[in-house]
């Protein structure tokens, strides 16, 4: 094996106020020329630490502890700073996740790829303009000219990440590391992205260390994957063989929490979690019924419409699934039936009124507030960070059910019993409390006040993929016992097919294709379900579904 | 054609939003200084004036006309840069003003200029030393600068430069009386002198200038430092300098075309504020240093009930942080190029 890049031993630590963490506790791995390795771990198992410690970019108090790094014979523990700054960039290149803080947002992109041209002595002034286009041109981004001269702030997502992997590519580096690069990008940019970063690196013959947190797109990219966890490396070996045999209990954990086809959503736990799946009831009423709901927003450059006359219709205790990329109307759809903001046009019948009528400013008075809640994208940024778990929970109960003293209370933790969470962490604040931990008081606030149907925004989209199997039961659970129908928007096609009786694919403001949830996946009708289906990330099948 | 260049757009409305800005503050203007306490027909007749002579007083100054009728006049004045008699100094108001404010000007941005040629650089400095001398020498001035009263450090600076050391000029106005006044182009003196290439002149009102405008300076730095400081901190620890740094830049880059044009933005707008109250600060710098400046003027004239005088004050006032403000914002839209489309 031709080795490019070798780790021995490898450990880092932060200190901290609180004393010393070890962040990377003694790893060794190997990158050979021209593979592609996956390092996959949750959040907090050091793996993008580790990328960090390579560039030897660590955050202030981050220090190498101890081990060997070694690139092509520099020893990268112990270089000086100013060979480091040729190895960056020329040698060895990193890409990062939420590309548009990746660029500085008030310098013409252009330009930011001239300066590492610059720096790097590929360009020189004459003819940095025609090379930073032609690495515009390398990312196939079309109309490379006019593009030179826009901000972060004027491009796509997709097209900031096409321009980091451009300033990353621009001086020809051997060795590419790319630390989460589509997490928040849609599921189709996130292919584009992948793809084109994978044809570059077997084009130019590079190597690559890519790391993320999803285990299916390591799998389908990776020549081989590094399983981390606290910082140590649990298990390494091809994709196939991890997702058909995983050695490592905790690699098992990861394989059965991601989610694809042919599973259960009781099969994303441990086996000796899984329980016994409780049925829903359905029945035929229906719940809610969209009939031609249209939202226009005024735009700078006239009118913007966000949803284009879409009707719908959710049955009690059913679970409909609302998928669509960023922009295709489905936040505005699932604000508009929480009534936190007004339809142009059109009916939403629930429990046989139009709760359209009912203006979104008001309707907090309304009696059929209670009915209908919410559970937010984001748990972190939907819970005030000043209000601990027991009064962000009570927040309905005393403003909507007017409830106080002892029965408050008794309700909270009844609450908090049936959300799973542990009666002490009750009174913890948001920081005080894990992912998982913050997604459970953010449905408990939610069914606080025995709603009839809720709107899952996403509800899982920032958490880990071992916690999101927790928090999907959770829900699946909670809908069984309490009789909820929920409305689940998600990007993620299999969280929604694991989850979801019927889907409901937007794109656009409209409704493209509808149906029952397997029919849809299974045997898509529109080209656009089809394309958004074949660009989630396909994890091996396992070979003995248990 | 306007609707091509959104910034261009964006700078024009900017412009015209600060028309209405304009007529409020003639009206409050106006409205401030007939709501102040005291009878300047009383106080104008002279202590032994009768309810005649003083009514008298009262017609003559167009007093006894209705609120709306005096508004109008006082326009009608003002559309002609008629400002009213000062009467306490006997002179027009506009031309006491055109006087006046140019030494309070050119006291206050020489003030700001030594401020920011201080503060800025310690601000960056200790954002990229964290915890080091410079970062402690950064917070001990800090706290200095805004704990100690104007008048206190005027004084205290007075006594050690002119009276212990006695290398500072007597703290009595512009210019020490062996010079002539510079031919007044534009009132400010190092300029005029400059212009009339008379540095003699230059050199005496540079030397006049030095301890007021350091007193002000010292008030001053503290907030451009600690913004400085904070909006470096922030823009060092973004995602971006983390690419730039991925990709090899050299230091110097990352500080400065990176994160130092990104932390320009809360710099600049800290900037207007503190310009604004360096202005309000100016009156107990110029009483210390009898500096003949607007603020001086202001507080005599108020204290008098010379209601044109402060009429005319307010209104100079007003107007300067009018263009201030407009200044700031065409100073962002030029930093920030995401300015004129976020915003509507």
């Amino acid at each position: 094996m031709n080795t490019m890049l070798s780790v021995k031993d490898l450990a880092v630590s932060f200190q901290t106020r609180r004393g010393e963490v070890d962040a990377v506790r003694g790893i060794s791995f190997e990158v050979a020329k021209g593979e592609i390795l996956g390092i996959v771990g949750e959040s907090g198992s050091g793996k993008s630490v580790t990328s960090y410690a390579l560039m030897r970019i660590l955050d202030a108090g981050g220090v190498i502890k101890a081990g060997e790094a070694t690139y092509s014979g520099i020893d990268l523990r112990r270089a000086a700073e100013r060979d480091m700054r040729d190895i960056r960039g020329r040698e060895i290149s990193m890409i990062f996740q939420n590309p548009r803080a990746a660029l500085n947002p008030i310098r013409k992109v252009g330009h930011q790829i001239e300066d590492v041209l610059r720096h790097h002595a590929r360009a020189t002034r004459y003819d940095a303009r025609a090379k930073a286009i032609a690495a515009l041109e390398a990312v196939k981004i079309n109309d490379a000219e006019a593009r030179y001269d826009a901000y972060p702030f004027e491009l796509s997502g997709g097209m900031c990440q096409r321009i980091v992997c451009a300033i990353a590519l621009a001086c020809d580096p051997r060795l590419l590391i790319a630390d989460e690069p589509t997490t928040g990008l849609d599921i189709t940019t996130q292919k584009a992205v992948m793809d084109l970063v994978r044809d570059l690196i077997r084009e130019r013959e590079m190597s690559s260390i890519l790391i993320t947190h999803d285990l299916g797109l390591a799998a389908q990219y990776c020549d081989r994957i590094l399983v981390m966890k606290d910082g140590v490396i649990v298990e390494q070996g091809d994709p196939v063989q991890i997702f058909s045999d995983p050695q490592h209990p905790y690699s098992r954990k990861l394989v059965d929490a991601t989610p694809r086809a042919g599973e259960t959503v009781r099969s994303l736990l441990p086996p000796d979690e899984r329980g016994d799946e409780l049925t829903p009831k359905v029945s035929d009423q229906p719940i809610l019924e969209v009939r031609d709901l249209t939202k226009t927003y005024a735009g700078k450059s006239g009118p913007v419409h966000a949803v284009k006359g879409i009707s719908f219709t959710i049955n009690q205790g059913q679970c409909v699934g609302l998928v669509g990329e960023s922009g295709c109307g489905k936040s505005t759809t699932s604000e508009i039936l929480v009534r936190l903001m007004d339809a142009t046009s059109g009916q939403v019948i629930f429990d046989g009124d139009d709760i359209a009528r009912v203006p979104a400013r008001s309707f907090a008075k309304d009696t059929r507030r209670a009915d209908i809640q919410m559970v937010f994208q984001d748990a972190t940024d939907s819970l005030n960070p000043r209000h601990t778990a027991r009064q962000t929970i009570s927040e309905p109960l005393r403003r909507l059910a007017r409830m106080r003293g002892a029965k408050l209370a008794a309700r909270i933790e009844e609450l908090a019993v049936l959300v799973g969470l542990p009666l002490p962490l009750l009174d913890r604040f948001p920081h005080q409390l894990s992912g998982g931990q913050k997604a459970r008081v953010g449905i408990a606030r939610a069914i606080a006040l025995d709603p009839k149907f809720l709107i899952l925004d996403e509800p899982t989209a920032a958490l880990d993929v071992s916690i999101q199997a927790v928090v999907l039961n959770l829900l699946v659970d909670l809908r069984a016992k309490l009789g909820l129908s929920y409305l689940f928007v998600s990007h993620d096609l299999h969280v929604v097919r694991l989850l979801c009786d019927h889907v409901i694919v937007m794109k656009d403001g409209e409704i493209v294709e509808q149906g029952a949830a397997e029919t849809v996946m299974s045997n898509p009708q529109s080209d656009y379900t089809k394309a958004l289906l074949a660009a989630a990330p396909k994890p091996p099948q396992r070979r003995n579904i248990s | 054609m306007l609707a091509s260049s959104p910034r261009l757009r964006a700078t024009l409305l900017r412009v015209a939003q600060s028309i209405p800005v304009v007529i409020g503050v003639v009206i409050i203007s106006f409205l401030l200084t007939r709501a102040l306490p005291g009878d300047p027909a009383v106080y104008f007749a002279g202590v032994a004036a009768d309810t005649a002579s003083i009514e008298q007083t009262r017609v003559a100054m167009g007093l006894d006309k209705p609120l709306l009728q005096q508004f109008f006049i006082y326009v009608g004045d003002l559309s002609r840069g008629d400002l009213g008699q000062s009467l306490s100094s006997g002179r027009p108001v506009a031309a006491d003003l055109a006087k006046r404010l140019p030494a309070s000007l050119e006291l206050t941005l020489s003030a700001l200029i030594l401020a920011i040629l201080i503060a800025v650089p310690l601000g960056v400095l200790a954002a990229t030393r964290p915890g080091t001398w410079v970062d402690h020498l950064c917070r001990v001035v800090v706290t200095a600068g805004v704990s100690l009263p104007t008048f206190f450090t005027g004084i205290l600076l007075i006594y050690i430069f002119y009276y212990v050391l006695g290398i500072a000029p007597s703290p009595l106005g512009r210019l020490d009386f062996v010079y002539l006044d510079p031919d007044h182009f534009t009132g400010f003196y190092l300029i005029d002198a400059a212009l009339m290439g008379d540095w003699e002149t230059w050199r005496g009102a540079a030397k006049q200038l030095i301890l007021p405008a350091t007193t002000l300076a010292l008030f001053t730095l503290a907030p451009i430092a600690r913004m400085t400081r904070a909006a470096m901190l922030t823009a060092l620890s973004s995602d971006f300098i983390r690419t730039a740094r991925a990709a090899g830049l050299s230091n110097r880059t990352i500080l400065y075309c990176y994160a130092f044009r990104n932390a320009l933005l809360p710099v600049v707008t800290t900037l207007g504020m503190v310009f604004s109250f360096a202005l309000g600060a100016n009156v107990l710098v110029e009483k210390v240093f009898a500096w003949p400046g607007i603020g001086s003027y202001a507080v005599e004239a108020l204290v008098v009930s010379d209601y044109a005088a402060v009429q005319g004050f307010v209104l100079a006032m007003a107007l300067l942080f009018v263009a201030l403000n407009l200044v700031i914002d065409l100073l962002y839209t030029a930093i920030d190029p995401r300015i004129g489309f976020s915003s509507k």
